[in-house]
Formats: structure tokens, C-alpha cells, sequence
């Protein structure tokens, strides 16, 4: 009998092979080949994402992988970004920074998003991690400057703090100067969410010029703009850049010197900031500008035509957020300025004004699309919208990959028609076929749900408000989206029969939010039970569910699939199928 | 409160009700300004009882001819909600500066309207400045639950409560403000 050629390469070369490969997809496809592929590849991956921190915990994370360098964790759902999410809700990354701390010395990068971090957990990473070199803090919040100065004082080796949209309890901007003198690894700081009137300049100053490396500066709205240009002459090298509040009184000598020393930034190439900005010193930039390959205007003030004049100055343009001050003209004059766009953001200027206060349209939209062939990526929020402009849009560009159409009044018809905008949403599913985001607004009744059921096979994610008729809106998606993984549902008619009826889909998502919507407490606690993989929480804060009459729907749900069974850190307001309450926090 | 209002209603005072606002119109359950202009279905919010399941609620206003606020929408970052300057007062024009008196201060005060993008800022403003509160507007009612009430002299010379008209109809036509306190206050409204 042949004897069987088990793999006669030793665990070194296999190793070796595998160090080439980074994807995690393709990481957890090397693993699952064989039991001792599995057992290499475990030994050596060094960077683990975790999509939602309850999915997992951090001890089987550490079983199977003991020799991780990186790791990247989210949190709260998405919606929590909107408020709908209570506060205690959970996400708590202390419980991960002490398992790591100890079974991971060698930890170079923690990456989180929508996460609460403490002071405490700073510290605990602080003194814990002794090559540690980068911290991303998305969105998250629970920590203060302290916990910054901790970090600051004893990551020798960082390279990286980026606080990015977090909510930090500014006490005081001296954390900077906690930074040794004799620091000089920095490669990227981002504090663009920090709110105190305080920064130590001088200690920023002293930082900025003596670390070669540093690639990113975002600083934040205390920094005048007269400091900017001594900073940016620190820091000639600068690739990316963050303004403060970019308002002064015109004063030639200023000007010109800030002008001078983003002249002298020949690798800018992205610019953000720009709280309050007055024209008066738009010009400053315009040295950088044809360089600029992404630019965020969102905090900007400014209007046309300076806002106009100043993105036809930058054709090289592939990243743009901008309010829509820029209106439909200043899109119109984008899409015949910057062929190179591929992502384009626009934000309302007044949301909750009753009337709109600009000129942007769906027409400004349209004409991008004409005239940006590699445009893939849209946010847009506006007032008015037609299902002819949403195929126009389709037709024109079918590489849309994340399309996020927000029409600010909930329920808008399209205007022209006064019919839902089913055939418009129905037109981006059907062209874009590699649409992997999607986010509907407008009128839409079950139709748009069958058309995206239908045709958006490569949808990830899919985020819904005020839409459909029935369950058979939610029975579209869940049975037709093959690569779903995320969706997120607020005030709409689904209920219990179409969660019930796809109950084994819900596995093959991270996770299900519904909000305001038609579900019962007995269908959560159903689900529960058949399905044990499946974490189903219910987020009330009106009291126990079974307190109100069957008929009355849950205020939230969130569903998500777990190999660690239901969590211990639930709050008062969450509840499962289980009326154990021994494991609440106290 | 509710029993002075059933009270009333018994007699019918109705008619003879001190009323601020168009002649003529009726009181009106739902905000359909901004309805009629698109013709939309009427607008479901969530509250606090279980009436989302297909039944048409009652937009409770808490802000003068703002939109019925709604948990989260539209879906922005709340560090972008709080960016937004007032829109064109500060390029364009001279601001709009009228007289504030409150009963029994001693002196009056300035406050120029272009500043305030809407009458949640304004209100907040003259109660910081004040020293007072307000209570919560409402279109039958006006300002209930405290001593106070808002009140400017329009172009015809008369005393309107703050909050009913338009905001951009407000400042062009506001002359001057005078925060109304005690038993004249509470009468403006149709209950204590």
C-alpha cells in the first residue's frame, strides 16, 4: 500500500509560505485546508479583526492564537453613532486589555472602534506593551487626557495615536508634553476631536519638530491659525494635514506667511480641518492644491463661489467632503474640474431646517455622475430626489460600490412622479453589481426591498429608515442577499414572521439592528431558543418586556451570531430570552 | 389642568377665547407645513407608549415650527450637528438688533435676531440673559408650566407669542421683545 505523502514540508516552509499571506479571509481558508495547516497557521498570525467584540472573547481569541501583534476590535452597532444606542450599553475593551496584557507582552497596535475605553485601560496598555506602536481610538469614548499622558509617557516605539472621532474628557492639553524629549518615533497623530480651548502649543511645536517621521498631523480646533504655519514649517514632510480653526482677521503678514509654509509642503496631499473658515485665507492653500488628492471641507464654512473656485483648483482630487454650501453648480463645476474622483461626501448644512437653505439638488449629483467615471463611493444628503435621476445615476455609474442617499425628509416622494423611489433604489441595485454598501431614504414600499433582494448579491451592508409595507419587505432581503452581513433597520413595518421564517440566515451575518419596528418579545425569545448560536438582545428602557401587553412591539433589537454565548456585561435595559438576572452587572 | 380646559370647553368659551394666531384657523393636531408642500404621508414618530404598530400618532412639538425631532435623524455624527454657523446672517447685511424688556428688570436689553438660526437658540439665549425659564411650546397652549411667556410687537403694533409664525417670518417682522411674566403671562395660553 502507497504510503500517503503527508505534507513532508516542515512546519518552517509552510510557515514561511503563510507569512505571505495577509488577508484574513484568506488566512481562515489557509486554516480550515487541514488539522495541521490549522495548527501552523494559528502559531503565526499576527494580526486578528474582530468585527464585533461579542462575538468572541478574548480567551478563545488567546487560545487559538497565542503569538498576535495586532488587533483590531468594533463595538457598539453603527446606529449607536446616531444616538440610538443607550449609554451602558456596553463595549467595553478593559476585559480584552487584561487578557492581552498578559498573555500578549509583544502587542505593537490595538485598533478600536465604538468602543468605551477607560483611563484605566490606557494605562493598563501603557505599561503593559512594551514595543507598542500604534493606537487607533475610532469613535470611541470613556477616557480623558490623562489616560492620553499615560500612553504618551511610556510607548517609547509609538507611531501612531489616532483619536479620530472620539469623545475625550479634555482636561487639560498638557498630555502632549508627556511625551519625553527624547521621543521622535511619531509617524501619525490625529487629536481633531480634542475640544479644549487649551493646547500647549509650545509643547506641540517642540513635538512636531522633532520627530522626522510624521507623516499625519490632524490638530484640532483650538489651534489658531495663526500657529499653523511655524508647525507646518517643523514638519515640511507632512502628507497629510489637519487645520484648526481656520478664522482670523486678514492680515497681510499672516497670510503670506502661511502661504509661504504650505508652499513648502511638497508632499501634501491631503487637507481636513477647516472649522469656521473664512475666504479670506482660502488662498493660503492654493499652492498645495493640484497635488491634493483628498480634501475635507466639512466643518468649512465657506460658500460659493470661493468654495467653487477653490475645488476647481484641485484636479487631482479622489476624496472630497463638503457641505452642501458647494450646491448643484459647485458639483457641476467638480465634475468637470476632478476626473480622478472616486468618493464624494456631502452634508447638509442645516438639517433641521424646514426649508432648504442651499441649491443642491439631485441635480448636482447627477452630474457627477456623468463626469466622474471612477467615482465609487457617495454619501449624499439632500431634499429632493426623482427615480430618473437615480437611473440616470445607475446607468452612468455602474461601479458604484457604496451609494448612501439621504433625503432628509423621511418618506419624500420622488418629486417629479410623486411615486416611491422603489424604481430609482431598484435601477443602483440592478447596474452596480458590486455594490457593497447600500442606504435607502425616500418613499419606498416592499417592491424596493424585492429589487435589492433580486439583484445585490455582492451587498454587505444595508441600512433602511422609514421603508416598506410588510415582512415581506424584510423576507426580500434576508432570502435574496447572498453576502450580507450587516443590516440596520429603524422604524419600519417588519415584524415577527420574516425574522422567524430566516432565522438561520441571521448566522451568516455579524449582525441584525431593528429599531421601532414590529417585533414581539415572544419572536425574540423564540429565536433565542432555536437558535443558540445567536446572541438576541432587547434593548428597552421602558422596563421588562413581558410588563406590556404581547401586542406591544420591542423598542430595539440586535441580533448577532457568538461563539461565546450571551454576554456578562448586560445592562438593566437588555434583555434576553433568559430571565436570569445573575448575569447583570451588579 | 386638563379639568379647567374640559371646564371650559363645557361652557363653550371657545368663541369668546383670547387667541393668538390667523382668525379662523382651527387648532390643528398635526404639523402639515412641511407635509403639504410634498405631499407626504403624515410622519410616524416613535413615543414613549407602544403606538408605533400602524397607527398615526400626534407630532408632539417641542420646538417652535422646528421638525418634530426624531431620535436620530437625520443620520449625522452630533460633533457635525454642532458645527453649523447661521446660514449667510454673518456674510451678508447688517444684523437685526431689537429692545428685549422682561417685566420687572430694570433695564432692557439689545439682541440682534440674525445671530439665532431658529427659535430653540433665541429662546435659549433670552433665558440665559434673564435669567429665567421657559416651558414647553406648544401650538394650543403656548408656553406651559412656567411664569413666563415670550411675546414681541409685530409691524401692525401688536402682541404676538413668540413661536408661532415662521422663523424667517419672525425676524423681518419682529420690533421689539418683552418677556411677559405672571398672570398675564399664564392668559396667553388657553390653559394654567
Amino acid at each position: 500500500m502507497q504510503k500517503k505523502m503527508a505534507y513532508s514540508f516542515p512546519d518552517e516552509v509552510l510557515e514561511h509560505v503563510f507569512s505571505f499571506i495577509q488577508s484574513d479571509k484568506d488566512r481562515n481558508a489557509v486554516s480550515m485546508v487541514c488539522k495541521s495547516w490549522y495548527d501552523i497557521e494559528r502559531w503565526c498570525r499576527r494580526k486578528i479583526f474582530v468585527g464585533n467584540c461579542y462575538a468572541v472573547n478574548p480567551r478563545i481569541v488567546i487560545r487559538r492564537f497565542p503569538e498576535v501583534r495586532s488587533i483590531e476590535l468594533k463595538g457598539k452597532p453603527h446606529f449607536a453613532d446616531f444616538n440610538l444606542v443607550p449609554d451602558g450599553w456596553g463595549g467595553y475593551v478593559f476585559p480584552w486589555i487584561l487578557e492581552m496584557a498578559r498573555a500578549y507582552p509583544w502587542l505593537e497596535e490595538i485598533r478600536l472602534k465604538r468602543m468605551v475605553v477607560t483611563d484605566e485601560s490606557l494605562e493598563l496598555i501603557a505599561k503593559s506593551f512594551k514595543n507598542f506602536k500604534v493606537l487607533v481610538l475610532f469613535s470611541c469614548e470613556g477616557f480623558s487626557t490623562d489616560g492620553l499622558a499615560a500612553i504618551a509617557a511610556s510607548c517609547k516605539n509609538l507611531r501612531e495615536l489616532d483619536l479620530r472621532d472620539s469623545e475625550v474628557d479634555d482636561l487639560s492639553g498638557h498630555w502632549l508634553s508627556h511625551f519625553p524629549e527624547t521621543y521622535t518615533s511619531l509617524v501619525s497623530l490625529n487629536i481633531s476631536c480634542l475640544g479644549s480651548d487649551e493646547v500647549s502649543f509650545s509643547a506641540l511645536e517642540r513635538l512636531v519638530g522633532r520627530c522626522p517621521n510624521l507623516r499625519t498631523l490632524l490638530l484640532n480646533r483650538a489651534v489658531p491659525l495663526d500657529k499653523i504655519a511655524n508647525i507646518l514649517r517643523r514638519a515640511p514632510q507632512l502628507v497629510e494635514f489637519g487645520t484648526g480653526t481656520y478664522t482670523a482677521e486678514l492680515r497681510p503678514d499672516v497670510f503670506s506667511y502661511l502661504a509661504g509654509a504650505f508652499s513648502s509642503c511638497k508632499e501634501l496631499r491631503s487637507l481636513s480641518g477647516f472649522w469656521e473658515a473664512v475666504p479670506a485665507y482660502i488662498p493660503a492653500i492654493y499652492s498645495v492644491c493640484s497635488r491634493l488628492t483628498s480634501l475635507n471641507l466639512s466643518f468649512a464654512t465657506i460658500q460659493n463661489p470661493d468654495l467653487i473656485k477653490l475645488v476647481s483648483l484641485c484636479p487631482s482630487l479622489q476624496r472630497l467632503l463638503v457641505l452642501d454650501y458647494i450646491e448643484d453648480s459647485g458639483l457641476e463645476a467638480l465634475a468637470s474640474s476632478c476626473k480622478d474622483l472616486q468618493e464624494l461626501r456631502v452634508f447638509p448644512s442645516d438639517p433641521f431646517g424646514v426649508e432648504p437653505n442651499v441649491s443642491l439638488t439631485e441635480q448636482g449629483l447627477v452630474a457627477i455622475s456623468w463626469g466622474c467615471p471612477k467615482l465609487e463611493s457617495v454619501l449624499y444628503f439632500c431634499r429632493q430626489m426623482s427615480n430618473a435621476a437615480l437611473v440616470t445615476i445607475a446607468q452612468n455609474r455602474p461601479n458604484l460600490t457604496r451609494f448612501r442617499l439621504c433625503i432628509i425628509d423621511p418618506k419624500t416622494v420622488d418629486y417629479l412622479t410623486h411615486e416611491p423611489l422603489d424604481v430609482g433604489f431598484g435601477a443602483i441595485v440592478e447596474h452596480c453589481k458590486d455594490l457593497r454598501r447600500l442606504s435607502l431614504s425616500g418613499l419606498l414600499t416592499d417592491r424596493v426591498f424585492d429589487y435589492i433582494g433580486t439583484y445585490a448579491k455582492k451587498l454587505e451592508m444595508l441600512s433602511v429608515a422609514f421603508a416598506g409595507d410588510s415582512d415581506l419587505g424584510l423576507h426580500h432581503v434576508l432570502s435574496g442577499c447572498e453576502s450580507l452581513r450587516k443590516l440596520e433597520i429603524r422604524d419600519c413595518p417588519f415584524g415577527d414572521k420574516a425574522l422567524l421564517a430566516n432565522a438561520a440566515k441571521l448566522e451568516t451575518m455579524r449582525s441584525l439592528w431593528m429599531s421601532s419596528c414590529s417585533v414581539s418579545f415572544g419572536a425574540c425569545k423564540l429565536l433565542g431558543q432555536k437558535m443558540p448560536r445567536l446572541n438576541v438582545e432587547v434593548i428597552d428602557e421602558r422596563g421588562h418586556p413581558d410588563s406590556r401587553p404581547e401586542s406591544c412591539p420591542v423598542d430595539k433589537l440586535y441580533i448577532y451570531r457568538s461563539v461565546a454565548g450571551p454576554r456578562v456585561d448586560m445592562p438593566p435595559f437588555v434583555w434576553t430570552k433568559d430571565e436570569d438576572s445573575s448575569l447583570r452587572l451588579s | 389642568m386638563e379639568g379647567s380646559v374640559a371646564y371650559e370647553n363645557d361652557l363653550n368659551l371657545e368663541a369668546t377665547e383670547l387667541r393668538l394666531g390667523l382668525p379662523g384657523t382651527d387648532e390643528r393636531e398635526e404639523q402639515t407645513v412641511s407635509n403639504v408642500r410634498n405631499n407626504k404621508r403624515p410622519l410616524q414618530v416613535a413615543d414613549e407608549e407602544c403606538g408605533a404598530n400602524g397607527k398615526s400618532n400626534t407630532q408632539n412639538e417641542t420646538a417652535p415650527h422646528a421638525k418634530a425631532q426624531i431620535v436620530g435623524w437625520p443620520p449625522i455624527r452630533s460633533y457635525r450637528k454642532n458645527n453649523f454657523q447661521p446660514k449667510k446672517s454673518e456674510c451678508e447685511g447688517p444684523g437685526i438688533y431689537v429692545k428685549v424688556s422682561m417685566d420687572g428688570a430694570a433695564y432692557l436689553r439689545k439682541i440682534d435676531l440674525k445671530v439665532y438660526t431658529g427659535y430653540p437658540e433665541l429662546l435659549r439665549a433670552l433665558e440665559n440673559m434673564f435669567k429665567f425659564t421657559l416651558g414647553e411650546y406648544s401650538d394650543r397652549e403656548g408656553y406651559k408650566g412656567s411664569d413666563y411667556a415670550p411675546t414681541y410687537e409685530d409691524k401692525d403694533g401688536d402682541w404676538m407669542l413668540v413661536g408661532d409664525v415662521p422663523w424667517e417670518m419672525f425676524i423681518t417682522s419682529c420690533n421689539r421683545l418683552r418677556i411677559m411674566k405672571g398672570s398675564e403671562a399664564r392668559g396667553l395660553g388657553c390653559g394654567v
